[in-house]
């Protein structure tokens, strides 16, 4: 694929990854409301199980790198976010709540990596690598 | 949270920064217009999108440039750590002006939510912090993930803590004497 095209696709996936992570933080928080940050939670660990699995995916070659690119760098870019995790983190800091900002910093950060895991595991079974 | 009307200083920046605890916009035709959350308003997911296009067009951009450093991907760190910064300055700003409306909304859910969000990652730093323990480099990938969230956390207590000088600044140009600066 041209460079050029290649990297408008990029950006607009990105954005559409950042209007689903606006739907989803929403819908978290009007279910379970704002007083931890469940959505971002949701959102950056949903991300990093399916970014592990985008990558399993492209290394067993059944997801071309144009893709990997679109779905990983795009997609799954733009819907998980750091700076509101980290801003958030600030927040319960400042409101001295330091058990809920060591779990939205080290904890989230823990568990979206054993979801990574997961997912790259779940995409070798089906790449068969 | 208080759903008072407080003044202009005393706004708390919200827990989560993408949506707003009270966004009912009572008494006014837009209420009625606008009973939706905003979560769920087609002009608020397209302002979201544009910016997160431009913050993922600037993300890719520069990984692209800047390439891994032994392995480690460290502009994924500067781009979180700086992302963090630029959302703590410019919530602190945005709250520092009053209520999450009109062009304030605009601005925080284009360059807050959209820009930065897209801008910075967290699925990059799951996956490649898992990339360097399956490597066996287990020292480097406590280092990095570990650093990357000692750096955000310190770049969003910057962020928010130049935000408020400036506008100590701009409110003492604006009144002549010292201000309280709200809560904090």
């Amino acid at each position: 694929m041209a460079a050029l095209l290649l990297t408008v696709l990029v950006a607009v996936s990105g954005g559409l990854g950042a209007i689903i992570r606006f739907v989803v933080d929403g819908v978290v928080r009007s279910r379970l409301g704002s007083r931890y940050p469940f959505g971002t939670t949701v959102i950056n660990l949903s991300g990093a199980m399916l970014l592990g699995f985008v990558t399993s995916l492209a290394l067993g070659q059944v997801l071309s790198n144009d893709w990997r690119l679109m779905l990983g760098t795009g997609l799954l870019g733009g819907y998980t976010t750091f700076s509101t995790a980290s801003f958030e983190t600030v927040r319960l800091l400042q409101a001295g709540r330091y058990g809920a900002a060591l779990c939205n910093g080290v904890g989230m950060l823990v568990v979206s990596v054993l979801l990574a895991g997961a997912g790259f595991w779940l995409g070798t079974l089906i790449a068969g690598s | 949270m208080s759903d008072s009307d407080p003044a202009p200083g005393d706004y708390e920046l919200p827990y989560d920064s993408d949506v707003e605890v009270d966004d009912i916009e009572t008494g006014s035709l837009e209420a009625v217009a606008s009973s939706r959350p905003v979560h769920l308003r087609p002009i608020f997911l397209l302002i979201v999108g544009v910016g997160g296009a431009a913050g993922t067009l600037a993300r890719y951009t520069l990984q692209q440039m800047v390439e891994p450093v032994g392995g480690v991907p460290v502009i994924t760190l500067v781009i979180n750590a700086v992302g963090a910064f630029l959302l703590g300055l410019l919530l602190e700003n945005l709250v520092r002006r009053g209520e999450d409306r009109g062009r304030r909304r605009v601005l925080r859910l284009l360059l807050g939510t959209g820009a930065l969000g897209g801008f910075t990652t967290y699925s990059a730093l799951s996956v490649d912090t898992l990339t360097l323990l399956h490597e066996g480099r287990v020292g480097l990938a406590l280092l990095y993930a570990m650093g990357t969230l000692v750096a955000g956390v310190a770049a969003s207590i910057l962020g928010i803590a130049v935000g408020i000088r400036a506008n100590r600044r701009a409110d003492r140009r604006a009144t002549g004497s010292d201000s309280t600066g709200g809560k904090r």
